[in-house]
């Protein structure tokens, strides 16, 4: 089990005191003031940079529309995440208004350092690809993305080579490819097995563990890291769990609800390098980002944990 | 999309219902006191109806063009398509709904329909949209700052639309032409509207459903009985 560091005590005070130059608001410097445990991190196998555990998806909740209030609760969500020590956002032109509200809340923040990018392009027409990306930088007031994925395969022969070119150029740092659903995985590795991808994003959770039999294992051959979406089955999961009371073996991993029980049976596998929760409210980000920390389970607590949930 | 037809519903529901309900609260605080004017117009649509006055019906076909203008620009494609870009080809369809409503209002064979059940269907509709349908904002739960009022919210105005177009009968083949296809277009948004309610877990998905249904049952027209029908054979 890994033993998460805790921010040096000069840290905390240089960050309380940034949070009061920079006019945060004072739960925020209250918030940093606290020791704040770092998030474990996983090596991007094409890399070595490290990147949290815990990312941060946008899909439905950060679609606000217009709504200035909405937006300026998820800019908080954002601060938040980076008060916790989160990197990766994800998002993508699929997801309605998801890019400007991201766009805000980083504009808010006057755009964190921290910040790795996750986007997507998402478009049958590759000729398209470079206008649409361009419109996703725009959206998120960035020169360029850390990470560029193929959204659900689409038109993903087309548009690998052009971000191939973009990464060689120095538009981008990282090549990736996406799934949900757990759909078209025999795609998806003859994909993973033929092209020179940095990333790859599927749906994995405590129900859905089809991944583990073939892709994460090729995933981590082929050192390809994975981002894991809809580790929550977009709120079902959690739904369908929260009527039992947890099980002994949540405490010993440290896990005080099911959003960390989830998060950590996901993030704890050796293959899987972040997992990317979509969160609209404070409190289950904080919740979220708690399962990036304390010990996580083995092989054979992951095993029980699928067993056990499954029989519930 | 591949493998469309594995998706459910709500996988393709790209928003949160408080997001969706908001969307009528900033509308709301943003045509205020515009509401009032609209209920007002409404009302007295009612009354003339109630009448079987032609010019009302005129008055209110063009009234509410204007309403299906304004539904499509301030809320479905300022606000709605935002969050759910589909919701920008609703916009143009309400836009063709409004010219044909404007259409309608000038054709010189409108008149107010002979049929009792007909009429008070119709009525029945206009009432609903008027005076009930704001209130669901409060029966489930919700803000009164939320409610969907008549004129400028689609669902009561679509509502609302039914019931005049159910109170409405052509002379001629155009304008009966041009009446099913505005009863067809508004009945096209009850299932519309109904499939995102039940997809975001609202019980209100019922009520577009129940309207279209009501419109359908009064354009119900029994077969007419050949002569000697009744008369048993020796």
């Amino acid at each position: 089990m890994d033993t998460p560091s805790a921010f040096s005590p000069g840290r905390r005070r240089w960050l309380a005191g940034a949070a009061m130059a920079t006019g945060l608001p004072a739960w925020a410097g209250r918030a940093l003031a606290q020791p704040v445990q770092a998030p474990q991190t996983r090596p991007i196998p094409s890399s070595g940079e490290a990147l949290p555990v815990v990312g941060l998806g946008s899909w439905i909740t950060f679609n606000v529309g217009n709504d200035p209030v909405a937006r300026d609760a998820c800019a908080e969500v954002v601060r938040a995440f980076f008060a916790e020590g989160g990197r990766l956002i994800d998002s993508s032109p699929m997801y309605g208004s998801s890019q400007p509200t991201i766009g805000h809340a980083l504009a808010k923040l006057r755009h964190p350092a921290a910040l790795f990018s996750a986007e997507k392009v998402w478009v049958g027409d590759a000729a398209r690809g470079a206008g649409q990306m361009a419109a996703s930088r725009a959206f998120w007031g960035l020169q360029r993305f850390d990470l560029m994925q193929v959204h659900n395969l689409l038109a993903w022969q087309e548009h690998l080579p052009r971000l191939l070119e973009m990464k060689a150029a120095g538009r981008l740092r990282y090549v990736g490819i996406t799934t949900s659903h757990g759909r078209r995985h025999a795609e998806l590795e003859r994909i993973l097995r033929t092209q020179p991808i940095d990333f790859v994003q599927l749906s994995h959770s405590l129900l859905d563990r089809e991944a583990e039999q073939r892709l994460l294992p090729l995933a981590r051959e082929r050192r390809i890291a994975v981002i894991v979406n809809r580790p929550f089955r977009q709120g079902d999961l959690l739904d369908q769990l929260r009527r039992h009371p947890l099980p002994g073996w949540a405490r010993e991993i440290g896990c005080d609800g099911w959003a960390q029980v989830a998060l950590k049976f996901v993030v704890s596998h050796p293959a899987v390098t972040c997992a990317i929760p979509a969160t609209s409210q404070l409190t289950h980000l904080r919740q979220n980002m708690g399962a990036a920390r304390g010990p996580m389970p083995d092989a054979a607590l992951r095993a029980r944990m699928a067993r056990d949930v499954a029989a519930l | 999309m591949s493998e469309w037809w594995t998706y459910r519903p709500v996988d393709l529901l790209m928003f949160a219902p408080r997001t969706y309900w908001r969307l009528f609260e900033l509308h709301n605080e943003t045509l205020w006191p515009l509401q009032l004017a609209t209920t007002l117009a409404g009302m007295a649509l009612g009354l003339g109806l109630m009448r079987g006055s032609t010019r009302a019906l005129r008055a209110g076909a063009a009234g509410l063009a204007l309403c299906w203008a304004l539904v499509a620009w301030a809320f479905l494609w300022r606000r709605y398509a935002p969050i759910q870009p589909v919701a920008a080809v609703f916009a143009i369809a309400f836009g063709v709904q409004a010219l044909g409503l404007l259409a309608l209002s000038a054709a010189h064979d409108l008149r107010g329909t002979g049929q009792r059940v007909r009429r008070g269907s119709g009525l029945a509709l206009l009432a609903w949209a008027l005076l009930a349908h704001p209130l669901l904002a409060l029966a489930t739960g919700r803000p009164l700052a939320q409610a969907e009022l008549f004129g400028l919210a689609p669902d009561p105005t679509v509502i609302a639309s039914l019931g005049l177009l159910l109170c409405a009968q052509a002379g001629t083949r155009v304008t009966r032409a041009l009446l099913w296809t505005l009863r067809l277009l508004a009945l096209a948004w009850c299932l519309v509207s109904a499939a995102t309610l039940w997809t975001m877990g609202s019980p209100q998905g019922w009520v577009p459903l129940a309207a279209a249904a009501l419109t359908l049952g009064g354009l119900w027209r029994r077969p007419h009985r050949r002569a000697g029908a009744r008369v048993k054979a020796p």
